[in-house]
């Protein structure tokens, strides 16, 4: 297998006024390209702490985020972050304006995902105009026009109400694997983890662990619909609830 | 092509815009006119409170012999430079604040302090150092315009959501692009917002600096009525500031629209 990332003996503490948080505590994971990474844990776990130290937002206390230089990480929040202020197209051309990688080429891709994605009638549209999950399809465009290698998704869709969450993750789900992307996401939800992942990794509370990594084999349907039902799923679900519930 | 539903939806709106628009300005005719009869059978003291047709005739002699408008051009041109010069020290001094923490925390105190003193009570000293003059005027305005500015500006600069910075940082943004990408944009009607409490400080600033020291504008001639009490040009001087205000309002009130339907 070859290996995109490495998250190398991590720690972070954060440091308040009043005492210091330890949040992540010594979080080993090989990232391989192609892989759908699920991190699961309850809240307050530092999932989030992870992402953005992933992503290069935050500095680790110590340890490391072991990478090529080369390659590149696209961030999405649960949060669309669109900017009321630019059109649907510009948006997408945000971070292509941003790394100066603005040329004709670049913005036909942008089009083309646009028209691909379902959006094309919105392109000169403000996002105030879109539905929750028409903005967050516009978001994972934003972050694909960059092409970056590793996708980084923190509860991309836990602001959508469940048909819509089903709909879009699906979607994102088929886009990232047609477009041989790497995923990293974090998410509350076992179904989400399972419908999309090869491997669920499961934080423990604070200062989190990894408690335990879980490599998902089951036929998989490409419609998320189907897979409640088979046995395997069924088997992975309560072994993951198990580990979150039973956290001391 | 649009339903008829919409036309009538939008006719409607049209009209009740009319509506509210026809009686605001009856609202003003009925309180001119009760000002009018009320002043002229004696309800009221016409000598210290006037009236709009003593106003008009006042107006009148004083276009003829009293260079009115040059009195008017005088603070319009006092209150649109220091519209200017303070916008633009408020929003570069916010913006240096916002690049540097650092910078903003050294001033921070010394710029509350300043904002709470009475400002009126610099203007003796300014007038000494600078003399009577436009420039005086200038500075009273300024100090009471441009720390506001500042103090507003740079707020809305460190409001700005965190969310939607994290992201453009993420998309390889350096503090620059944070700042013209994010920041700026995101701000705008908040800056328009600052713009509007600093015309009205202007026009504190102004009429006050002219009250003190002028021999020309509007609170020149205000205070000029006081001292001979001629209350016909005190209140007309108070007319004209309640016009001026009204098209400064307006035009602004037209820059926000422009900005938020573009
Ligand atoms: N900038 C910060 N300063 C201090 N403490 C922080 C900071 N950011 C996060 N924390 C703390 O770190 C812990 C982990 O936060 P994090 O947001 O990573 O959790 P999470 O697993 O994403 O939770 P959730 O599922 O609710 O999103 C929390 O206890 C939080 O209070
Ligand atoms: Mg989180």
């Amino acid at each position: 297998m070859n290996q995109i990332l490495k998250i190398d003996k991590l720690y972070k503490n954060y440091q308040t006024r009043l005492n210091e948080i330890n949040v992540l505590n010594n979080i080993n994971l090989q990232v391989n390209k192609g892989d759908f990474i699920g991190i699961i844990g309850s809240s307050g776990s530092g999932k989030s702490t992870l992402l953005s130290i992933i992503a290069n937002i935050e500095k680790p206390s110590c340890g490391s985020i072991i990478k090529d230089k080369n390659t590149l990480i696209g961030y999405m929040l649960q949060d669309d972050c669109l900017m009321p202020f630019l059109t649907i197209l510009d948006n997408c051309l945000l971070g292509l304006k941003i790394k100066k990688e603005y040329t004709k080429e670049n913005i036909n891709k942008v089009k083309d995902m646009l028209k691909k994605y379902g959006l094309e009638e919105y392109t000169n549209s403000y996002p105030k105009d879109l539905s929750g999950g028409q903005r967050q399809r516009v978001a994972l465009i934003r972050t694909l026009a960059i092409s970056p290698d590793i996708i980084l998704l923190d509860e991309p869709f836990s602001r959508l109400d469940y048909q819509t969450r089903l709909i879009v993750s699906n979607d994102i789900y088929n886009i990232l694997k047609k477009e041989k992307k790497t995923l990293i996401m974090v998410t509350h939800d076992i179904d989400e983890a399972l419908n999309i992942c090869n491997r669920i990794v499961v934080l423990s509370n604070r200062p989190s662990k990894i408690k335990n990594i879980y490599n998902i084999n089951y036929d998989k349907d490409d419609n998320f619909i189907n897979n409640k039902t088979k046995e395997k799923y069924i088997s992975y679900y309560n072994k993951i609830w198990k580990d979150i519930i039973n956290d001391e | 092509m649009m339903n008829n539903e919409r036309k009538i939806y939008l006719k409607n709106i049209k009209n009740k815009k009319k509506f509210i628009l026809l009686t605001q300005i009856l609202l003003i005719l009925f309180i001119l006119l009760i000002w009018e009869i009320t002043s002229k059978i004696g309800i009221i003291n016409n000598f210290l409170l006037s009236s709009p047709s003593k106003i008009f005739i006042t107006i009148i002699s004083l276009l003829k012999n009293n260079n009115l408008l040059s009195h008017i051009f005088t603070t319009l041109y006092e209150i649109i430079i220091s519209f200017f010069i303070g916008n633009i020290i408020g929003l570069v001094i916010a913006t240096i604040f916002w690049f540097n923490k650092t910078i903003y925390k050294v001033f921070d105190p010394f710029l509350t302090i300043i904002n709470s003193l009475p400002k009126v009570s610099l203007g003796p000293l300014i007038i000494i150092i600078n003399g009577a003059n436009v420039r005086s005027i200038i500075i009273m305005a300024l100090l009471i315009s441009s720390i506001l500015s500042i103090i507003n500006i740079y707020n809305s600069f460190k409001n700005t959501d965190k969310n939607r910075i994290i992201i453009v940082k993420a998309l390889g943004a350096n503090k620059i692009q944070i700042f013209t990408k994010v920041v700026l944009p995101s701000n705008y009607l908040n800056i328009i917002d600052s713009f509007k409490i600093n015309i009205s400080m202007c026009f504190v600033g102004v009429i006050m600096g002219e009250l003190l020291v002028s021999k020309k504008g509007i609170g020149y001639l205000i205070n000029y009525g006081s001292q001979i009490f001629n209350m016909n040009m005190v209140l007309t001087g108070i007319f004209i500031l309640v016009i001026l205000t009204i098209i400064f309002y307006i035009i602004i009130c037209k820059i926000e629209k422009a900005i938020k339907y573009k």
